[in-house]
């Protein structure tokens, strides 16, 4: 079992979810998150004042999958994130010790599916 | 606007459309139709009423007596305009709570808040049992100082035509109550976000209750200001100059909040809902027509129309000067520019509403929403920390407004040397007693909050509550 966690530009989450659940990747969990990179700052202005932004606003995108839904997952997000700018993003795909259903109580890759 | 009682040497006196008939004998008289459709049904009931009364003294018998005031058409239509009016101002204290949110951060805004609400309460309470004594009592130091006793009281002909061909006595007080009120919560923008709630509230309770009426004797109550020839129409130096000094004041008193000039460049501190800091700038606009439009003082067709155009043309002229010249030199239509702009607009106005012609209003107006952005930047320069802009707003435009009168003014008893012997009479009290309050209250009880409790936030450090319990905040600054 693999936990994906990707940042995506907020404004491409819809393109994200339908990439997504177009390869059948239909549990996912988004969040509102805040961070920096290569992104260069950009500027706002507020009564003449001019003020650097340097944690930019993103979505975070969660997804707990069964190894063979990897690729799948990754894909998709790439499909549905990239525009090619810095700024697009990272993700990170790690190692999952278990998990658990709480409705049922099932464990492991039966509850993951 | 003078409330002592008319003797007829007034500009804009009372309505003559039925003399002193009375109020039942209104059909035949000839009635504004404007007017006559917003009080007809109030007038049929009145008379309803009356007639109704005579009967049954005719039926006792006791012609005689007839010690019933007479209710002059000019007193009853004059009476409801300026309840209107007093509910318009009172308005604007939601404007003011909406305004003050809105351009301050979320972590503070239950604090905002809850100063808005209490300076309503305060401000009416200290009024009604000090303030409107002093204000327009009796004159016992040569038009310096006037006094006539604890609380409000209309006596035997207060709520009679006696006291005032326009309005009653309860009205008056209301409708002046509501505008000193305004006064303290000009303070409450400024001092946002890192002063001590307690010493908010004594400082407000001292100010309203104290200073801004001994100002307002001066000139409203007929003392030596008025004498001297300043004219203040509705209130530029009265309300919004002396509520700004106040502001100036605390600023310069509290410092900036932490952080907004630190070494280098200084930080903006975004106010946290521009909807609300709009909604806001209406509803003060709203308000403001009752603000200058109740000043007539009376329902004078004339002068009421005239300040209706003049406030919106000043206040629109304001928006204009201000988008032009902060999109000029920062090259981004800036909003709370625009916002503050339109309030510029309005308070330069306010001291000459009723005389000056319409093209002077804009002049006025996009004089003042220029004024209001070189203020904005001046300010920031002093590095005086002013979150909401009051102190362009009311003191700057207040000051420029006041002077525009004897600049402007159709009227040829209107100088500019009795309007900048009243800007500085306003200040020279204003300012040090403000000052004086806000150093006694740091030597005593302490006048700012400490540095954790304004990191944290004043709501959850003063209050132990949030303001937007169940959204998420994102806090970056």
């Amino acid at each position: 079992m693999r936990l994906v966690i990707a940042y995506i530009r907020p404004e491409k989450l819809p393109e994200v979810k339908q990439a997504l659940f177009k390869r059948d990747v239909l549990k996912i969990s988004v969040s509102n998150a805040l961070g920096c990179g290569d992104e260069p700052t950009i500027y706002e202005q507020y009564r003449g004042r001019t003020s650097e932004v340097d944690l930019h606003k993103k979505v975070r995108i969660e997804a707990a999958v069964n190894e063979s839904f990897v690729q799948n997952v990754v894909d998709g997000i790439v499909e549905g994130a990239q525009t090619g700018e810095v700024g697009d993003g990272k993700i990170f795909v790690i190692p999952l010790e278990d998990c658990y259903r709480i409705r049922t109580g099932e464990q492991g890759h039966d509850a993951i599916g | 606007m003078k409330r002592r009682p008319m003797t007829g040497d007034h500009d804009h006196g009372t309505l003559v459309i039925g003399g002193n008939s009375p109020i039942g004998g209104i059909e035949g008289k000839t009635l504004p139709a404007s007017i006559a459709a917003v009080i007809g049904c109030v007038m049929v009931c009145l008379a309803a009423g009356q007639s109704a009364a005579q009967a049954t003294t005719e039926a006792a018998a006791t012609p005689s007596a007839n010690a019933e005031p007479v209710l002059t058409q000019a007193f009853v239509v004059g009476n409801l305009w300026l309840l209107v009016g007093a509910m318009l101002v009172f308005v604007m204290h939601l404007g003011f709570a909406c305004l003050e949110a809105g351009l301050t951060r979320a972590r503070n805004t239950v604090n905002i808040l809850f100063k808005n609400i209490s300076i309503v309460a305060i401000g009416t309470l200290t009024y009604a049992g000090v303030g409107f004594s002093l204000m327009y009592g009796d004159d016992l130091a040569a038009g310096w100082f006037a006094w006539s006793g604890f609380g409000i009281d209309p006596g035997e002909t207060g709520q009679s035509p006696a006291y005032n061909d326009n309005y009653p006595y309860f009205t008056d007080f209301i409708f002046q109550a509501m505008f000193a009120a305004t006064a303290a919560t000009i303070v409450s923008g400024a001092v946002a976000e890192r002063i001590k709630l307690e010493s908010f509230l004594i400082f407000s309770t001292v100010f309203v209750g104290l200073v801004y009426p001994v100002i307002g004797f001066w000139k409203w109550g007929e003392g030596w200001l008025d004498a001297a020839g300043f004219y203040d129409f509705a209130g530029s130096t009265l309300v919004h100059a002396v509520g700004g000094w106040g502001a100036l004041a605390g600023a310069l008193i509290l410092g900036p909040r932490l952080g907004r000039f630190e070494a280098g460049h200084g930080r903006a501190y975004h106010g946290h809902s521009m909807p609300l800091a709009a909604i806001g700038v209406f509803l003060l606009w709203f308000g403001w027509f009752g603000f200058n439009g109740g000043s007539v003082l009376s329902a004078d067709p004339a002068s009421m129309s005239l300040v209706f155009v003049t406030t919106m043309l000043g206040a629109c002229a304001g928006v204009v000067g201000a988008v032009s010249l902060s999109w000029f030199l920062f090259r981004k239509p800036d909003l709370s520019m625009a916002l503050n702009g339109a309030l510029a607009g309005l308070v330069s106005i306010t001291a000459g509403a009723d005389s000056i012609t319409p093209g002077s209003s804009i002049i006025i107006g996009v004089i003042g929403g220029c004024v209001v952005v070189v203020g904005i930047l001046s300010l920031d320069r002093l590095r005086i920390d002013d979150p909401v802009g009051a102190i362009p707003v009311h003191l700057i435009c207040g000051i420029w407004g006041t002077a525009a009168v004897g600049i402007f003014s159709t009227n040829e008893d209107h100088t500019l040397l009795a309007q900048l012997l009243g800007i500085a009479a306003a200040a020279a009290l204003a300012f040090p007693a403000a000052l004086a309050i806000f150093f006694v209250l740091k030597l005593t009880i302490g006048l700012r909050v400490s540095p954790e409790a304004e990191r944290i936030g004043l709501d959850i450090d003063e209050h132990g509550m949030e303001a937007y319990s169940g959204f998420q905040i994102f806090n970056t600054q």
